[in-house]
């Protein structure tokens, strides 16, 4: 019980940066990007690229940090990544959404997502491979903090947890205490009010695109740090970052961190009771316990 | 020749019973403006409702109650309209994306529960021995599969007369008024949800009936029947195609169900060994391109819908 609550609120912030992402952009731009997920895998890979080139360029790099299997050279990857991976997240946008949003209605955005994910997934797979691979082929060991009742946790874990936080709190402090963060939220409260106001509405849709997928490739690298690589491991978390915004209420950038927390405690604390095989489905029924019970979330306005 | 006729027949039967599904679809984002994320969901119920009400007693599981085959198709469908009706309440009151949402998510569940629940569905093993009507009395197969595709175009044909009967109707003009507005169909004293409603759970039926007619021909269904890809296709048959025209959802059906096992039969011929792994994700790319770049370059599709001379005079 105390292992499935560690590994609920460790995949849960992994979520919880995902979704933040998706809920911005599903509340500024008004449509479900099923292509959100795709550049979890987009970051972890480009990560995985990234860091093989600094290896190989410099053996000090590569050391790894006491106790970790993460090194320098992952966590100076993973930093390039999540620019490239903004900024992809941003020419996409230009090159496929923002047609589509001049000309067509937010749901042809949410079905040219779907391709647009169909194609990412696969190019991925062609680039890379389609089998799982992994940083570092080094064995991490766990080590048991407690034994009655049993959790076991290892140190990359709590690199993760470390990560996810320091990262939430950059968030938080970005929007409370900048001018960026204030047009943003204004932004998403009010696209019309905040533009009579001087915001450019461009500028702040360039800006949510580059921190969702900036965010997403972090929750990529803790997720393959935590699992493995994979090319579908988007498209295994796609529901999830849905559930965790919609729990959340959309548009809520607290509301899709403590959701992605929901989420991922949920997933876990499930398995006690039903066999791991209906892992996929829990996702879905916390959509629909969402929104039969409850659905603008816990955090969302009503529309 | 024999062998090109009885091809042809496989290939036309598979596409026609695509086509169905595409039907379906159409009625909901064609004429209703609903998106729907999870058709093999519906496809699927459908597929599995008539086999384990159809099929033979099956010793290990529930189910195989060997009912009169309309009757378990029948039976198949109306699970689908449930499937649509659980997803449907939950959403069509909300922001239009919900239902893309519930929709997607409802595919995957489903698909993990027929993965899983060995008892109710065979697992991955799925769920054969399903008797097809009359297979006893036509001895020669080819002369079956061509019975069969009479049967599969019947049922086409009856789609499609319902369809364009219903989008003529008063009630046609009603979804399509609430496509294009809803607040004004409210002003009108008419309900947009319940509306969609039915659409959606009417679409997801006629889903169904294709995943009924699909499980028929094969005699067989399994969750690799229910690979998400399938919904990606239907949607590319209807965009190309051209959604609001149910002539044009037919029309998709063939050119895209034929790019699709031309493309599958020149890579498995032309590709060199090492990129046969692979021909997989080089088609599902294929897919993703033919509905970004038909979407972006021409969103109305092969044939455009056409608005009666009807909606003109009225104006």
């Amino acid at each position: 019980m105390l292992q499935s609550l560690f590994d609920g609120i460790l995949v849960g912030s992994i979520l919880s940066l995902g979704a933040i992402g998706l809920t911005l952009i599903m509340h500024i731009l008004r449509f479900a990007n099923f292509s959100h997920a795709e550049l979890i895998s987009l970051g972890a890979y480009f990560t995985l690229t990234l860091d093989k080139t600094i290896t190989a360029l410099s053996s000090v790099l590569a050391s790894k940090l006491p106790a970790l299997s993460v090194s320098v050279s992952l966590i100076i990857a993973m930093l390039l990544a999540l620019l490239i991976t903004g900024i992809i997240a941003a020419i996409i946008d230009v090159l496929v959404f923002k047609r589509l949003r001049d000309n067509a209605g937010p749901l042809t955005m949410v079905f040219a997502s779907f391709g647009i994910a169909l194609i990412m997934r696969n190019v991925i797979g062609l680039v890379y491979g389609l089998k799982s691979t992994h940083y570092n082929s080094d064995i991490a060991f766990a080590m048991m903090i407690s034994a009655d009742p049993l959790l076991l946790v290892k140190a990359d874990q709590l690199f993760i947890l470390a990560l996810t936080l320091v990262v939430m709190v950059a968030l938080h402090l970005l929007i409370t205490k900048t001018s960026l963060g204030f047009a943003l939220l204004a932004i998403s409260e009010n696209p019309t009010l905040a533009q009579v106001n001087g915001i450019n509405l461009a500028a702040m849709v360039r800006l949510a695109w580059l921190l969702g997928g900036a965010l997403a490739a972090i929750a990529g690298v803790c997720y393959a740090l935590n699992n493995q690589l994979s090319p579908v491991m988007g498209r295994d978390l796609v529901l999830s970052l849905f559930a965790a915004a919609i729990v959340g209420g959309i548009g809520s950038i607290y509301g899709a961190a403590l959701g992605g927390l929901i989420v991922g405690l949920a997933g876990s604390l499930a398995l006690v009771y039903i066999p791991t095989g209906y892992k996929p489905a829990i996702p879905f029924v916390i959509i629909l316990l969402a929104l039969y019970i409850r659905p603008n979330g816990l955090f969302g306005q009503e529309r | 020749m024999i062998g090109v006729i009885s091809y042809l027949a496989f290939f036309l039967t598979i596409a026609l019973i695509l086509a169905i599904a595409v039907l379906g679809l159409n009625l909901q984002w064609g004429f209703t403006g609903l998106f729907n994320g999870g058709i093999v969901a519906f496809f699927g119920a459908g597929a599995y409702g008539l086999v384990l009400l159809g099929g033979p007693e099956r010793v290990d599981g529930f189910g195989g109650f060997g009912l009169p085959y309309p009757v378990a198709l029948a039976g198949g469908i109306v699970l689908s309209g449930l499937l649509a009706l659980l997803v449907g309440l939950a959403t069509t009151r909300l922001r239009h994306d919900y239902l893309a949402i519930a929709t997607f998510g409802v595919a995957i569940a489903l698909e993990s529960v027929v993965r899983n629940a060995e008892y109710l569905t065979g697992g991955a093993k799925g769920l054969r021995g399903f008797a097809r009507p009359f297979e006893s009395t036509v001895a020669n197969p080819l002369a079956y599969n061509l019975l069969f595709l009479g049967v599969v175009v019947i049922c086409l044909v009856a789609v499609y007369t319902f369809l364009e009967t219903l989008v003529r109707s008063p009630f046609g003009r009603l979804l399509r008024a609430v496509r294009e507005n809803e607040r004004a169909a409210r002003s009108l004293g008419k309900s947009p949800p319940t509306i969609r409603l039915t659409s959606f759970v009417l679409g997801a039926m006629i889903m169904g009936l294709s995943g009924g007619l699909y499980a028929t021909f094969y005699a067989f269904i399994s969750p690799q029947d229910l690979a998400p890809i399938l919904t990606f296709q239907i949607w590319a048959m209807l965009i190309v195609g051209g959604s609001g025209n149910n002539r044009g959802a037919i029309l998709g059906t063939l050119v895209v169900w034929g790019s699709w096992v031309g493309s599958g039969w020149l890579l498995t011929a032309a590709a060199p060994q090492e990129w046969q792994l692979y021909a997989g994700s080089i088609q599902y790319i294929l897919i993703g391109c033919i509905i970004v770049l038909t979407l972006l370059a021409r969103p109305r599709g092969l044939l455009p819908e056409k608005l009666t001379q009807m909606s003109y005079k009225t104006r």
